[in-house]
């Protein structure tokens, strides 16, 4: 088991940082240009970990707290999530009620730091997060019950069990499509991306995410980016398992076919960032409750 | 020959489109109204009964046919002076939609296929729109588009009641899944009960809301209201004369069913909910053509708790059906003339019409006393036949209740016929003069409506009867 | 095959019931039409009848009625957005909760013993119900029209499951209705358009008692 543990979380700290520069790759190519290499991600990370820290004298240790519990967050909530064809190394009733307020705790976290900062405008990103994430929160509830109800069990391994290779063929097929849907906004959403997010913004006025870490530098930030990329992957560990349940039995093939299927979500998250435009402000919490209501109705089809 | 009712006026609307001359255009309305009665004369005489599934002729479509027929050849007389007036506005459009009209309705009535009969019905309500549009003001697209709204949902309602009528059959399993209406009638008692009576349901509701029973007939008083006086007279007489006899193929159903109690007793409380709205909304009401509206409304009313009480009310409303067709043309006919005559239909300007307009103004009045149910006009026999029927059955106080709201209608309707008609001369604007064309198809049909007032005819008697007693419950 | 289509089919009605652009709301409509006419195929096979119903369908739901409110829209050239009373969160809330309770009634019926358990009903009731919100909750005409074309979306639904006690000719006199229909629609809604410089109905409210 502690090798498990080990393995897993090797794939996470190794692969993570590759998601982001699939994406920005992506919308690269979409654009006409060359863009950055594929490993900048790593190479940033590298970067920033050289550098100093500089630190505001208006904040206090919940300024550090925000970058270092968003990296640890993600490294525990993936100890709960099978891998390709791996065991969840901790699983138990009700471990999926953990896995989304582990990331409730992390986005409490960087929301504090942001208000710590004292700036208004990390005050206004906090705000505009934390409302939308509390919007796709039921979404994700919603979602993960569906999937509960099709395993009979509350344990996330099983949910994500071989099951939903059947499910799939028969006709619970396109309540799992819902489902999957579903699962993508919300990883859009708590990951900021467009259609809900703009990451290449530079104008504070319009950033959500961006703003709550204007302050952090160094290896703060970096720290961010990393808890950033991981908190992708395991969302995506999530909906990939929904989306593409094979198991053939051999642990390496599965595992490749897993991390090829995290690499073509990078890529449709960077097709929909290169062909949607941003929400208006007002109309995300509409698409928030509309997709609510979408997974509110794949449970009802589920529990008929 | 019955498809010859259908086809013909097909072609003389396409004739219509084609020719350019204005007059012509009009002429073809009483031509083709003429040769569709002679032919319905001809059909009914020789007793016509079928063409196979798709069309035919009952003891009830032959009533409503003859009536229909009648009303339109008076109408179509009038349309052509009306025409002359309204040169400005053509007649391009609204000639080809009314033979159209003519045609649909028949189909509708000789329908003998529930998905035939919707069909008509939908396009009866897609063609008159046209119609009532024809003043082109602000107040008639607001009608229009309110009537075309709510009677293409009604008659969807309608839709889906005919199909859970056939899924009926399919879960009773008794008879072939159709929606043939002979074929449904003699299977009738393998019929699934609660889709029956959905079915029922969402029937009574979708050509009730084309037939104007309350509370589905808010659309009644700003489609009638703004149409033009004949076109008003059409839908009030011969439209929902049509929807009726919609109603009453389902009832047919539930009766052969033997579920015709509970069909009876949805028609009896519809029927006096719209008497009792009528009454309301017609009391101190100041358009002379939303009253006649209001009065739809009261007279549907009347012929649902006719055929909702059955027996000898039931002989009644068959009489008071083509009583109120008659009557209901010659008043929309002389309200319309009023109407142009003072350019207004409220009562603020319209009074003294017998002195301005003796002819109109006399019909107009004569019409309200015969719509109201005095003798020895023919509508008080038909509603006393009615009540006859519903004493007779031990109901007194619904009896009671009608004797009351009666009285309560012609009160409140005859202040404001009385204020329109009474009083001095007006002088008018508008150089309008009854012509001949103008009067005498209101005149016709009032003197017909005196006469069966005095008189039934042998054969009309045994033809009302003959359509009693399709509706009566088989034991 | 046949769930997903009556699936889409009810997320249609959802993206209708929530999405703020006519000429999104008209596409989704179109598109609906088009599924539909795929589904007495899927479910009868690919007789004559189903093949004729599907592309008699397919051309009247899915293309001509589209294209002729499209150009009711160019014609009168309004504000492209619409209108509605109560707001689109609260519309699609009770849209979820209606369909929800449409698949709840829809197990208490007394349905023919294939049909129990299916889809059809339940997606039937839920379009017919999506159909009336839309029409009562939005103001501008041409939402009204949409929620019409929803509402007999709703009960073509039903009529796949009777397509042998519908001869072909009744179902091409119906498409054919709704073609006329909505073409008569589409010109008034240009004459309104003409009168009110405005398709909203709260101008058309001068008629009253």
């Amino acid at each position: 088991m502690i090798g498990r543990m080990l393995l897993q979380l090797a794939v996470l700290l190794l692969f993570a940082p590759l998601l982001p520069g699939v994406i920005n790759k992506t919308k690269a190519l979409f654009a006409g240009r060359k863009g950055a290499p594929l490993l900048q991600p790593y190479f940033d990370l590298g970067r920033l970990w050289r550098k100093g820290f500089v630190f505001s004298r208006t904040t206090t240790w919940v300024f550090l707290a925000g970058p270092v519990v968003g990296m640890v967050v993600p490294l525990l909530a993936v100890l709960l999530i099978p891998f390709g064809g791996l065991q969840a190394p901790i699983s138990f009733t009700g471990d999926l009620i953990l896995l989304v307020y582990l990331f409730g705790l992390s986005r409490f976290f960087t929301a504090a730091a942001a208000l710590d900062t004292g700036s208004s405008f990390e005050g206004m990103g906090a705000a505009r997060e934390v409302t939308f994430s509390c919007l796709a929160e039921p979404t994700l509830l919603f979602a993960l019950l569906v999937l509960a109800r099709g395993a009979d069990s509350l344990v996330l391994g099983a949910m994500l069990g071989p099951q939903l290779a059947v499910q799939w063929q028969g006709s619970g097929g396109p309540v799992l499509g819902l489902v999957a849907v579903c699962m993508f906004v919300v990883l859009l959403v708590e990951n900021s991306r467009i259609p809900f997010d703009d990451p290449n913004t530079h104008l504070e006025l319009t950033m959500i995410h961006e703003v709550m870490v204007l302050d952090h530098s160094g290896p703060a930030f970096g720290m961010i980016l990393y808890g950033a990329a991981m908190k992708l992957m395991v969302m995506g560990a999530l909906l990939v398992r929904v989306a593409l349940p094979l198991q053939t039995g051999s642990m390496a093939l599965d595992l490749l076919v897993f991390l090829a299927g995290l690499l073509a979500l990078a890529v449709l998250i960077g097709v929909v960032e290169s062909t949607m435009a941003r929400l208006k402000l007002p109309r995300v919490p509409q698409v928030l409750v509309g997709t609510t209501l979408l997974s509110f109705f794949a449970l009802v089809l589920v529990l008929r | 020959m019955l498809l010859l009712l259908i086809l013909f006026p097909l072609a003389a609307a396409g004739i219509a489109l084609l020719l350019p001359w204005h007059q012509g255009r009009s002429w073809l309305l009483p031509a083709s109204g003429a040769l569709h009665l002679i032919l319905v004369g001809l059909a009914v005489a020789e007793g016509a009964v079928g063409h196979g599934p798709w069309i035919g002729l009952d003891a009830l479509s032959r009533i409503v046919l003859v009536v229909t027929s009648l009303l339109y050849f008076g109408c179509a007389l009038y349309a052509v002076a009306y025409f002359e007036q309204h040169r400005d506005r053509g007649n391009k459009v609204i000639v080809p939609c009314l033979l159209v009209f003519l045609s649909v309705m028949s189909l509708a009535i000789m329908a003998r296929h529930l998905g035939l009969l919707w069909i008509s019905v939908e396009a009866t309500t897609i063609v008159s729109a046209p119609l009532i549009y024809y003043n082109r003001n602000q107040l008639s697209i607001e009608a229009t588009w309110k009537y075309l709204l709510l009677c293409s949902v009604g008659i969807a309602l309608a839709m889906l009641g005919i199909l859970f009528i056939a899924y009926a059959a399919l879960v009773g399993g008794g008879v072939p899944v159709s929606l043939q209406f002979d074929t449904l009638l003699s299977g009738a008692a393998t019929l699934s009960r609660p889709w029956l009576h959905a079915g029922f349901v969402f029937l009574l509701v979708g050509f009730g809301t084309k037939m104007g029973l309350a509370p589905l007939h808010t659309w009644k008083p700003d489609a009638y209201g703004e149409a033009p006086g004949m076109v008003g007279a059409l839908l009030a007489g011969g439209l929902t004369s049509v929807a009726f006899l919609a109603i009453l193929r389902a009832l047919q159903l539930m009766n052969a069913a033997g579920d015709g109690a509970m069909a009876r007793q949805q028609l009896l409380g519809l029927g006096l909910l719209s008497l009792l709205v009528a009454t309301v909304f017609m009391v101190r009401q100041p358009d002379i053509k939303r009253l006649l509206a209001y009065s739809s409304v009261e007279h549907m009313g009347i012929l649902a708790i006719g055929v909702g009480i059955g027996g000898l009310a039931t002989f009644g409303a068959m009489l008071h059906l083509v009583n109120n067709a008659l009557t209901k043309g010659c008043l929309f006919l002389a309200a319309g003339n009023i109407q142009r005559a003072y350019a207004s239909k409220r009562l603020s300007e319209v009074h003294g019409a017998i002195a301005t307009l003796p002819v109109s103004g006399y019909l107009f009045l004569a019409g309200f006393l015969a719509i109201a149910g005095s003798p020895p006009f023919g509508l008080f026999m038909s509603e006393f036949t009615i009540l006859r029927g519903i004493f007779s059955r031990g109901e007194t106080l619904v009896g009671l209740l009608i004797l009351l709201l009666l009285a309560a209608i012609f009160i409140g309707m005859g202040a404001t016929v009385l204020t329109a008609t009474q009083g001095d001369p007006v002088k008018l604007d508008t150089a309008f003069n009854d012509n001949f064309l103008l009067v005498a198809s209101p005149l016709g049909f009032l003197l017909l409506v005196l006469v069966l007032g005095v008189y039934l005819p042998e054969p009309m008697q045994t033809a009302l009867r003959e359509a009693a007693a399709l509706l009566e419950a088989k034991p | 095959m046949v769930n997903l289509l009556l699936i889409t089919v009810i997320l249609i009605n959802f993206y209708t019931l929530g999405s703020a652009r006519l000429v999104a709301c008209i596409r989704a409509v179109a598109l609906q039409g088009g599924l539909l006419a795929l589904l007495p195929l899927a479910t009868h096979g690919p007789s004559g009848h189903a093949l004729l119903l599907g592309v008699g369908a397919l051309t009247f739901k899915g293309i001509l009625i589209p294209w002729l409110l499209l150009r009711a829209i160019r014609e009168v050239r309004i504000r492209r957005e619409v209108e509605p009373y109560i707001g689109f969160v609260a519309t699609l809330a009770l849209g979820t909760l209606v369909t929800a309770a449409a698949f709840i009634f829809a197990d208490f019926l007394p349905l023919a013993a294939e049909h129990l358990g299916g889809m059809f009903v339940p997606t039937s009731l839920a379009t017919m119900f999506s159909g009336f919100l839309l029409l009562i909750t939005r103001r501008k005409a041409l939402t009204q029209v949409l929620g019409y074309l929803v509402l007999e979306n709703g009960i073509f639904v039903f009529a796949v499951l009777l397509s042998e006690a519908i001869p072909l000719m009744v179902e091409t006199g119906i498409l054919l209705d709704l073609l006329v229909g909505v073409f008569v629609m589409g010109i008034v809604l240009n004459h309104i358009g003409r009168e009110f410089s405005t398709l909203n109905t709260k101008r058309l409210t001068a008629l009253k008692e």
